[in-house]
């Protein structure tokens, strides 16, 4: 009977252990499947290059440029705000700050990361965007560079918490190494914590960055939407999320717009997929 | 422990089998974002008078409920748009058979901020502005700034009814489309409140819309017509160019529960309540 219990539970575990790997590969096919089929009606080069996304138009024009430019204008904006400000954040929180701060800090970052993107997309549209509209005297405040200080919201936390782990996994002997050189704190940190936890604090980066270009509902409601390759981070931009978000519920099923939002979805796939294994490569590294 | 994760699974079954028992008494309706108000009046009414039947209204565009109406998941499309022949030739493979019936007037307003000089413009000149021919609010008589165009995202009837009406001025073999600079706003809320706080902004919707805080353009047909302000007079005359109408679709002509309510709604006083969501009625 105990043999038997432990069989049940045994297997039980397993294919729930299996289900997630499941799970993915049958996304995977299904998408592969209704993607590209877009390519009957658009070569893989003009759909990757061309410059025009008029999807409902006879005949269609299915050119995703301006969305991939908008999509890593709005990541990278959100990148060179979020990493220095995360990276630092961590670092205070792991070495700097005494216990009661410290408390106080990660529930603060947990709260952060609590906050659902809907949320942070509507506060960011009524404060952000008329801010950065005055800031930069623009004729529209729904630009790239709003949608990136939203998306660098919510970076962070995965940023901190992650690159604080990595700090605090940094053998405590080398830091006692360090002062026993007679190097200041802040050299200490600098020179043997950073570096000895670097690949956790890529990891850490990548991982946010993942969130990021996947994020949606935010950007839909604060970048403009305009399908145009960007010059600067102060125009509107138009992301491969929030085209479809925003079209999928419109495409007839079976039509070339609906191929072409799941060739969208493959796009965003593979690069979400490079990042996040671009990150376990660095985190095992660390090991 | 597992007491209450047992709970949990009985509470999600029960809600499940709820939802899955199709009631016979009860109609789902879907579609047009501009409609959905309009809908929920006249379902809110409908069941004041008959609480033994049940109507669910929910929006998501034009196209939403027209591919849902297709695949069967609901019984009466609400549309601000003409049926595609595409939609008509997936829904015969499906063994539906779209019904079309014609309930409401709908104005398109174009508007601007009120802090914007311009008042009027011709079609002529609003295809240029939202193709991105004209670019300068100096062009069409108001200040140097950049004009920022505002559009309805393409899930939406209301973009496609304008980009047919406006911007190709119904040639059906227009190649026209809106300006690739223009913004793609997901609702007609999100157009009224940026226009509200931009005075270079311009944009349309439905005219349920309008409130005090924007301004209509009054538009004339050429340069020699009157220029002419969006309001239900000169929708039912005729007058105000841009007008469309409004539309139920159901699969064959309606029976049983579902013509009661498509005749409830062209009835006099469903008429009324779409002069109350400041739609133009199609029955005086």
């Amino acid at each position: 009977m105990r043999k038997l219990k432990e069989f049940i539970i045994e297997k039980l575990i397993f294919i729930s252990g299996l289900a997630s790997i499941f799970f993915v590969v049958l996304i995977f096919l299904f998408l592969t499947k209704e993607g590209l089929a877009v390519f009957k009606y658009a070569s893989p080069v003009d759909f990757l290059t061309g410059k025009s996304w008029y999807p409902i138009s006879e005949p269609a024009q299915l050119g995703i440029l301006p969305l991939i430019f908008g999509s890593l204008m709005v990541t990278l904006g959100a990148a060179i705000i979020s990493i220095p400000i995360g990276v630092a954040c961590a670092v205070y929180i792991a070495e700097i700050a005494p216990l009661r701060i410290k408390e106080v800090l990660k529930a603060g970052i947990e709260l952060l990361a609590a906050i659902p993107s809907v949320v942070l997309g509507f506060i960011g549209m009524v404060t952000l965007v008329p801010w950065v509209k005055t800031v930069f005297h623009l004729p529209t405040g729904l630009t790239a560079l709003s949608g990136s200080i939203i998306l660098a919201f919510m970076a962070m936390p995965t940023i901190v918490s992650i690159a604080e782990d990595a700090l605090y996994s940094v053998p405590k002997s080398y830091k006692e190494g360090a002062f026993a050189l007679g190097a200041t704190h802040w050299q200490t940190i600098y020179r043997v914590l950073l570096p000895a936890a670097s690949s956790g604090i890529v990891a850490a980066v990548m991982l946010g960055i993942g969130r990021v270009i996947g994020e949606t509902m935010a950007v839909m409601m604060i970048t403009g939407n305009a399908a145009v390759i960007p010059q600067n981070i102060l125009v509107p931009v138009r992301t491969l999320t929030a085209t479809i978000a925003a079209e999928m519920g419109e495409a007839v099923v079976g039509s070339e717009h609906y191929f072409a939002l799941f060739a969208i979805g493959i796009v965003l796939f593979i690069i979400s997929f490079i990042i996040n294994v671009s990150a376990d490569l660095f985190l095992h590294k660390r090991h | 422990m597992f007491k209450r994760l047992l709970l949990v699974l009985i509470g999600f079954l029960f809600t499940i089998s709820v939802f899955a028992a199709k009631d016979d008494n009860s109609i789902q309706i879907k579609g047009s974002d501009t409609m959905v108000n309009l809908g929920q009046a006249w379902a809110e009414k409908y069941m004041e008078e008959n609480p033994e039947d049940f109507v669910a209204v929910t929006g998501g565009g034009s196209g939403t409920g027209l591919s849902s109406l297709i695949s069967g998941s609901c019984d009466i499309a609400m549309s601000s748009r003409n049926i595609k022949d595409k939609e008509i030739a997936l829904a015969k493979q499906k063994g539906i058979n779209p019904f079309e019936i014609r309930i409401a007037l709908d104005g398109l307003a174009v508007v601007t901020s009120p802090a914007n000089p311009v008042g009027k413009l011709t079609l002529e000149q609003l295809a240029g502005i939202f193709t991105g021919r004209i670019s300068n609010w100096k062009e069409v008589g108001g200040k140097d700034e950049r004009i920022v165009i505002l559009s309805r995202e393409v899930n939406s009837g209301t973009h496609v009814y304008f980009k047919e009406h406006v911007l190709r001025n119904n040639n059906t073999n227009g190649k026209e489309e809106f300006a690739p600079s223009a913004l793609m706003l997901s609702s007609s809320q999100a157009i009224a409140d940026e226009v509200a706080a931009n005075p270079s902004a311009i944009g349309y919707y439905g005219m349920g819309y309008i409130s005090s805080k924007q301004k209509t353009i009054a538009v004339a047909r050429d340069d020699k017509a009157e220029y002419v302000e969006p309001s239900i007079e000169n929708v039912l005359s005729g007058k105000y160019p841009i007008s469309r109408p409004l539309f139920l679709y159901t699969n064959d002509q309606p029976q049983g529960l579902i013509k009661k309510f498509v005749d409830y709604a062209l009835s006099k006083e469903g008429q009324d309540i779409v002069v109350k969501t400041d739609f133009v009625p199609v029955k005086k």
